[in-house]
């Protein structure tokens, strides 16, 4: 099929971006979106112009590498699916593409679809752990977790950080997010002794990179490619206000 | 020169807590003196950099990604093995020994499998207080399952996202010891070069990718967890970014190499689908606990089915060929790896293939539906199920999946004496980096194992004898730094200059096709001096003729991918020469002259009970070889039979 893009490009973050267009022929329906700009990358080297950046690596839908939105949807519009999993049979002989980064105010774009997604890292190193140290851990099943806390916590754990929530949100929020690792560390006994400076550092980390705040939009879910539940949202919520009222020692 | 292993003296099972009690220590108010460059954060490199930190060393951590989390572990699948026996199945840290050495066909040093036998019981124990969310039973314990052929069940896993939730675990491990200064991060650098003075690993130099610029740190010791090479087939499970480079270019200041030819590969992948294919996606193995694998017995049936003039379901029972259930009664569909592996590829070179390439063999759940119902096949397969829908678009339930293997794993690596040292004074090398622990073959969820026992466990005790010997400091200012500097700095100039006419992917895919075809699932003596006749022209073709636009001052994502091909380039050669060393079968590495009559593997003890490792000599020379014997004191050898 043939298709006609409209990639954004941007040299470097500070120079203003725009979209470039460019016809793409004899895209095959079998290949992964990524593989459509890889050819379209094969052929502009070729003709010495600088080749779309984009970060991209395990291209099974598990690191969280790749990110861009395509007609406006983070990661195209097929649903639980990342950008190097949506296959060109996706699409439509002839139809027209936008391809944008990610655009939210906590994520800078660095290069054409490249994005700056290190405020994740930040909110994770806030408290996003529990703090064990190598060699302190009693036998694994001397701790028994009922099953469905620990699917839970898998559900919620199963989030791949690529930002594709942030994206989403009109307010460019990150709720989904740190929602989902509060609550895989909250969910399970490991992290009760510091539900409440986890909760509470990791919220604040949060609202200090600049994301905005949820009005229940629910665009972060259906942007998910994992599926993560915005009820982790509601719980991060709760716990936010019980760690405050009872303070950081809590009950 | 004399490799020394350093095996301690003892029993086996006492060897690891012999040489922790010997070993030197390293007075803990010092420790912070000492500077740690670990590169890499995947399950090794972020579970040293953790533990070193945590014990006081003052750690600087690298990763060429822009989150230490997205690091190649994170796709793993399947599990982790641990010898545990939780389930009562006669498990013990002895048959988890015993399976690793068998499994890998008798090439691996004892010593080392022993040690990380012994340490897998206490990863489980870490990562479950991490909470890691392992699954569980109903009544609340961990749940296990049996993997990859094994008898017992000892393989723990997380849905199938062990790797990810493994990963997350020690990301998360390594970003509380950011948070509290005791580890530098360091995102989107790539080594370019180890520096040495005086023969000893004393810093790195890294490329800031998205600035250009080259920056020097210096450092104590070196440890490189950098995975391993399987993208030099160009097409593989690993991701895009997997790259010899960090291992390379330690192997050319004088780490020596060992057993480059031991590739693994993964008998269920979906089949190449076309030219622009960038990689290779891997099915969990599982599926062949349900699924049975056949060709049609006839070639113009295959024919037909990949002209689409029949389908599968066209082929009578008759005349369809369930090869393995044929040759290995036994095992059935889940033979071992190497040998599922080559089954499929014999009967697609007789011209059997089913995929339009003629490179596919059928997984077919039409029986299992049948016996079982749909939804109980939907409740054990859905998500895979509907992965590999979303990749081919054809329906699983109603047809047959097709498969190929892949290469998906490698068993060489930077040589390491038990100290996970290798040849350079200083520079160590964990995980799928060095070669330690699994010989010719890699057993299904254990390499997930090594890369944490490195990590966590060994490392935290190896490291502290070298440093507590080692005086010698030096500072960037060194010349050292600065040469090592120039040679990366040329090295991108000249890439730059060039400017010919094809892409350095275009080299990557030549090379790849060459190593499949030549250096791949079967070799023969013909083909590997082909190879080794071949290389060296891509290699030139490749310095005279490719293409990178841009600057070197900026994010320049064609330079990445010509750096590195430049390296899998030259390690490619050394690979094709090791294969050719090595005249026998073994594991993972087939020498079609060394088989049964039934084409099973037919190894060499009175030559080949050794490691190779190889000494770089210079671009275009042969490398030299040094062997490192293999003693088995406690698993007799003995032939690998699944028959
Ligand atoms: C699809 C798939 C499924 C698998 N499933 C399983 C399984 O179920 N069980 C199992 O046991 N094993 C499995 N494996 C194998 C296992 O995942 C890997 O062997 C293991 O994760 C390797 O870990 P590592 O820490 O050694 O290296 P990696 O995770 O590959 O990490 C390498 C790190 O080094 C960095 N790096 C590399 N070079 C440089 C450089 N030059 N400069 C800076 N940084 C650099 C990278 O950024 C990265 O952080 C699987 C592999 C694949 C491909
Ligand atoms: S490239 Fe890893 S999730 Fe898309």
């Amino acid at each position: 099929m043939k298709l006609k893009l409209n990639v954004w490009r941007q040299k470097d973050s500070v120079t203003e971006g725009a979209f470039e267009n460019f016809n793409v022929n004899d895209v095959s329906e079998h290949m992964s979106f990524l593989e459509m700009l890889d050819v379209l990358n094969e052929d502009l080297i070729t003709d010495g112009k600088e080749p779309v950046a984009f970060d991209h690596d395990c291209r099974e839908g598990i690191c969280g590498s790749c990110a861009m939105s395509v007609n406006g949807y983070p990661h195209g519009h097929r649903k639980g699916t990342t950008v190097c999993q949506l296959h060109m049979r996706e699409f439509n002989d002839g139809e027209e593409l936008w391809i944008e980064p990610f655009r939210a105010k906590g994520f800078p774009v660095i290069k054409d679809l490249v994005t700056d997604r290190s405020a994740f890292d930040r909110i994770i190193e806030s408290g996003g752990y529990v703090s064990v140290r190598t060699g302190q851990a009693q036998d694994a099943n001397s701790i028994p977790i009922r099953k469905e806390n620990a699917d839970v916590a898998m559900d919620a754990a199963a989030c791949i950080g690529c930002g594709a929530c942030v994206a989403a949100c009109p307010n460019g929020a990150a709720m989904l997010f740190t929602s989902a690792k509060i609550n895989h560390l909250n969910l399970l006994p490991q992290g009760q002794v510091e539900k409440n400076e986890r909760t509470i550092a990791m919220v604040e980390q949060m609202q200090n990179e600049g994301f905005g705040s949820c009005t229940n939009h629910y665009e972060c879910e259906s942007a998910c490619p994992k599926s993560i539940s915005i009820n982790f949202i509601s719980d991060m919520n709760k716990a936010y206000i019980k760690s405050k009222a009872f303070g950081k020692a809590g009950i | 020169m004399i490799l020394d292993s350093k095996i301690p003296e003892g029993d086996i099972k006492d060897k690891w807590e012999n040489h922790k009690f010997v070993n030197k220590l390293v007075n803990p108010a010092n420790k912070r003196k000492y500077k740690v460059i670990v590169v890499g954060t995947g399950l090794a490199g972020a579970a040293a950099s953790a533990t070193l930190s945590e014990l006081g060393y003052d750690v600087h951590s690298f990763t060429y990604h822009d989150s230490a989390r997205r690091a190649h572990s994170i796709a793993a699948q399947g599990g982790i093995n641990a010898a545990k026996n939780y389930q009562n199945d006669g498990d013990s840290v002895w048959r988890l020994f015993y399976d690793t050495v068998k499994g890998g066909d008798f090439r691996s040093r004892e010593a080392n499998v022993y040690r990380l036998s012994q340490v897998s019981v206490n990863i489980i124990d870490q990562c479950v207080a991490q909470g890691v969310p392992f699954a569980r039973e109903y009544g609340g314990l961990l749940a296990n399952r049996s993997f990859g052929g094994a008898q017992v069940s000892r393989t723990f896993y997380a849905r199938g996202q062990t790797g990810q939730q493994l990963l997350l675990g020690a990301y998360q491990a390594l970003m509380k010891q950011v948070n509290s200064g005791a580890v530098k991060l360091y995102t989107r650098r790539e080594m370019m070069e180890v520096v040495l003075v005086n023969g000893k690993a004393k810093g790195i130099i890294v490329r800031d990718l998205l600035t250009g610029k080259m920056e020097r740190h210096a450092a104590d010791a070196v440890i490189l967890a950098t995975g391993g090479y399987g993208n030099v087939f160009f097409l593989s499970t690993n991701a895009q970014a997997c790259n010899v480079t960090a291992t390379w270019r330690a192997h050319r200041k004088g780490a020596l190499f060992a057993n480059p030819c031991y590739t693994q590969i993964h008998p269920t992948c979906i089949p190449v689908a076309g030219d622009y294919q960038s990689k290779l996606t891997l099915m969990s193995e599982s599926l062949r606990n349900d699924g049975r694998i056949w060709v049609p017995k006839k070639n113009e049936d295959a024919k037909a089915i990949r002209e689409k003039k029949k389908t599968p379901e066209d082929i009578s029972e008759k005349d369809r060929d369930y090869y393995l259930e044929r040759k290995y009664p036994s095992f059935g569909n889940l033979s071992p790896r190497d040998i599922s592996s080559r089954a499929a590829k014999q009967v697609c070179d007789e011209g059997r293939g089913v995929a339009n390439t003629g490179y596919g063999v059928f997984l077919d759940f039409r029986d299992a539906i049948e016996r079982l119902g749909k939804d109980k096949i939907e409740e054990r397969y859905g998500n895979l199920f509907e992965m590999y829908e979303r990749i081919t678009g054809t329906n699983p339930y109603k047809s047959p999946m097709m498969i190929y293997p892949a290469s998906h794993y490698t068993m060489g690596g930077l040589w390491v004496d038990y100290n996970l040292m290798t040849t350079v004074p200083g520079l160590f090398a964990l995980g799928e980096a060095n070669f330690s622990d699994h010989g010719a073959n890699r057993l299904g969820a254990s390499a997930l194992m090594q890369g944490l026992a490195d990590g966590y466990f060994v490392i935290p005790y190896t490291l502290a004898p070298y440093i507590a010997e080692e005086s010698e400091k030096v500072t960037t200012d060194h010349p050292a730094f600065k040469e090592a500097e120039q040679e990366a700095t040329d090295r991108i100039n000249k890439l730059l200059s060039i400017n010919g006419k094809r892409t350095p992917v275009s080299f990557h895919k030549e090379l790849g096709k060459l190593m499949w075809d030549k250096v791949g699932m079967g070799r023969n003596e013909a083909g590997l001096l082909e190879a080794l006749e071949k290389i060296p022209q891509i290699r030139n073709e490749f310095w005279q003729n490719v293409k990178i636009p841009g600057s070197g001052a900026q994010l320049n994502v064609a330079l990445e991918r010509a750096c590195r091909v430049a390296d899998f380039l030259e390690f490619a050669e050394t690979m094709a020469y090791d294969a050719l060393d090595r005249d026998e079968s073994c594991g993972a590495h087939f020498r079609e002259e060394h088989q049964t009559k039934d084409g099973e593997a037919v190894r060499n003890d009175e030559k080949y009970t050794y490691s190779a490792a190889w000494e770089f000599k210079g671009v275009d020379k042969k490398p030299e070889l040094h062997k490192e014997q293999l003693e088995f004191e406690n698993v007799k050898l003995a032939v690998r039979s699944y028959k």
